[in-house]
């Protein structure tokens, strides 16, 4: 387990970035090269980071990027893994940083189709739970009863579990993350940088445009996903279910927050009913029976 | 040593691929391709060919790991046809885009509604303006010939764009044919590894394709247009020399069959244009002094030919295996636009013919013709666009 004085000085992610204020994704970036460093080749398709990078010919980013049509991340990827494979490039990281639209959506037959042959690359969904980009709408990562422009009264439906999908392909590495537990995010980069074939980590980035709460708060919103268990962290290694530390203890369900704690912080939910709320409450202690059998099992995927 | 095949197109394709050398092949079945793919598939499993071969779930992915592949810096193939191009389409704007010299082909079909697996031009034709160079071949040696030159003449540092090469489908695809398999060194002499134009590379990072502004974005597109026109010169001089190394040339751009004197010029793409000359040799015994155009290079398309050939003849016929619907044969407005600002223009007619697979012999050329010459003799064409042999 890596400490924060041990993590690289180096930035790769420039200032002057063009991210908004209090942007999840920007940390998330940033915490990605930390863990990284800079032999890694960036697949970006179509989402926040292209306007992250900075309009041609400046760019914020100090590795190669290659910018990729929005469905075909997977698809790229897997051609470069193979190009370097040729040219005998071994100790480069190959990854693919897809927002949430690029990965459950209509970047999910690309990403599919490079797990199952087993493409070596690590794939990162940085997941805030909506098109970002084209100014709020929703997507299969939207979860129950937001506001977006596209659901202006509220989604009707659930969100997308994309990385129990992932672990259905039966790839080596799946886990979740959140930039506000920094350190578990770099541990599980690093690990995924050592295993060979699909790495999947699925990033929950707060929004502070999207999701209507103040620039300042995104790491406190980032701990209250995870302490109110609406966003567990886990890992699933070769099948194998584990809770990570900081989730580990929610098991016990007095341990953790009421999510209304959550909810009621950002305005996309703020037309909720208590009797929503309720219903998402009664999903999330669902979802906690549910990890908890998981733990148990030998292998669950 | 050079030995001669006797395969079909698709399996000449496969062997072209094979002694360019190619690195990264990345690709999906549909009729009337996949005998192309599955020759390649079977090159690199038994080791004859040091390649990676990545088998994607969708054309779109094709072309996107070609794409990617390209960018870290190998030389990539792949080949798809009708509605697996369609799907490409997008990816198509990026590898030009991202100047990436790809080489593909496309193995001509008919696009649906309704289904048809048998070929015409339109699935390729449709893609003109994604910025691909767009070569039609007459044979499988053409075939074999044009994969290998298309690879010099988009690697050349004044091009750096993708290209197709196209072959119709059953008519080449599946037909055997005998084909001079040239020597591997000398390929190798003509063709030298992958020298690309810009690379993912750790140690000089670059952010590639990112944002452009309206203050940017017209000087990339402009660089396109430029190096089609760099094309243009270079196609013809790659012919050549390869015609000196390897014994066969093709015209360049154009393929001119008794064009000299002729009065009549049949201006038709592929392998109609190789039923032309039989026909035109049938014709000139009755005495019409016709000739043959094959147009062989679409994009960049060859103006300057076209109106060396509009100066000295009396009318140009064109045949089309396709329609831009609403308009006409994309190849009558193409030859309409080249000659439009000649003083003294000749006729153009234009004749759609051929679609879906329906066959165009000699015969069926011959006729075209005539009906051509008996409005070249009253000086008027009675109808801008014929459709051949319709069904009424």
């Amino acid at each position: 387990m890596v400490t924060i004085k041990e993590l690289p000085k180096e930035e790769y992610l420039l200032k002057g970035h063009a991210a908004c204020a209090g942007c999840g994704p920007s940390i998330a970036l940033r915490l990605l090269f930390k863990a990284l460093g800079n032999k890694v080749i960036l697949v970006v398709p179509a989402c926040c980071t292209t306007v992250i990078q900075g309009p041609y010919p400046f760019t914020a980013f100090a590795v190669p990027l290659q910018n990729m049509l929005f469905e075909a991340t997977g698809a790229a990827a897997s051609g470069i893994a193979a190009a370097l494979r040729i040219r005998g490039l071994e100790d480069v990281t190959v990854v693919g940083w897809a927002g949430d639209g690029g990965t459950v959506d209509i970047g999910i037959q690309a990403l599919s189709g490079a797990a199952e042959r087993e493409t070596n690359f690590i794939y990162i969904c940085y997941d805030n739970e909506a098109y970002g980009n084209t100014g709020l709408q929703r997507s299969g990562a939207t979860p129950y009863g937001a506001w977006t422009t596209t659901t202006p009264t509220g989604k009707k439906e659930r969100k997308k579990n994309m990385p129990f999908i992932m672990a259905a392909h039966r790839i080596p590495y799946v886990a979740t993350a959140c930039p506000s537990y920094p350190l578990d995010f770099v541990n599980k980069l690093r690990k995924a940088k050592e295993i060979k074939g699909t790495k999947y980590i699925h990033v929950l980035t707060p929004c502070p445009t999207g999701w209507r709460y103040d620039a300042s708060k995104t790491v406190e919103i980032g701990r209250l996903a995870v302490q109110t268990g609406i966003w567990a962290l886990y890992e699933i290694e070769n099948g194998k279910f584990r809770l990570s530390p900081p989730s580990d203890r929610l098991i016990d369900k007095s341990k953790r927050k009421p999510v209304k704690e959550y909810l009621t912080m950002q305005e996309r939910f703020r037309h909720l009913t208590e009797a929503d709320i309720e219903k998402i409450q009664r999903w999330v202690d669902e979802d906690w029976e549910y990890y908890q059998a998981l733990t148990s099992m030998e292998r669950c995927f | 040593m050079a030995r001669i095949v006797i395969d079909t197109a698709n399996h000449i394709a496969g062997y072209a691929a094979k002694a360019a050398r190619v690195k990264v092949v990345a690709a999906y079945p549909i009729t009337p391709q996949t005998t192309v793919v599955e020759k390649i598939a079977e090159f690199v499993e038994t080791g004859e060919m040091d390649a990676e071969y990545i088998r994607v779930e969708s054309e779109h992915s094709a072309m996107a790991a070609c794409i990617g592949a390209a960018a870290a810096g190998v030389r990539t193939f792949t080949a798809t046809s009708a509605h697996g191009l369609a799907l490409m389409h997008e990816a198509l704007h990026w590898a030009s885009g991202a100047r990436l010299p790809i080489v593909m082909v496309v193995v001509n079909r008919a696009m649906g509604a309704p289904w048809s697996i048998w070929p015409d031009l339109s699935d390729s034709l449709s893609q003109r303006d994604t910025g691909w160079l767009q070569f039609y071949c007459a044979d499988n040696q053409e075939v074999f010939d044009t994969i290998i030159q298309a690879y010099r003449i988009c690697e050349d540092e004044r091009v750096f764009l993708p290209a197709m090469v196209c072959l119709e489908g059953f008519i080449l695809s599946h037909t055997y044919m005998p084909v001079k398999i040239h020597d591997q060194d000398e390929i190798d002499a003509f063709l030298p590894p992958y020298k690309a134009g810009w690379i993912l590379d750790v140690n000089n990072p670059v952010t590639h394709a990112n944002l452009v502004s309206p203050e940017w974005y017209m000087e990339f597109r402009y660089k396109i247009q430029e190096a089609m026109e760099n094309a243009k010169k270079l196609i013809p001089e790659v012919d050549r020399e390869y015609g000196k190394r390897f014994g066969f040339e093709y015209g360049g751009l154009v393929e001119k069959y008794q064009c000299e004197d002729a009065e009549l010029i049949i201006c038709t793409m592929g392998t109609m244009g190789a039923e032309a000359k039989i026909a035109v040799d049938n014709l000139r015994k009755e005495g019409l002094n016709v000739g043959v155009a094959r147009i062989r290079v679409f994009r960049p398309f060859p103006i300057e030919e076209i109106r060396k050939l509009a100066k000295q003849a009396r009318m140009i016929a064109t045949i089309d295996r396709h329609i831009s619907f609403g308009m006409e044969g994309f190849l009558a407005s193409e030859v309409k636009a080249s000659i439009y600002p000649l003083n003294d223009k000749p006729l153009v007619a234009g004749f759609i013919a051929g679609l879906g697979g329906r066959d165009v012999t000699f015969k069926t050329i011959e006729e075209i013709a005539k009906k051509a010459w008996k409005w070249l003799d009253a000086g008027v064409v009675k109808k801008e666009t014929v459709w051949v042999d319709l069904r009424e």
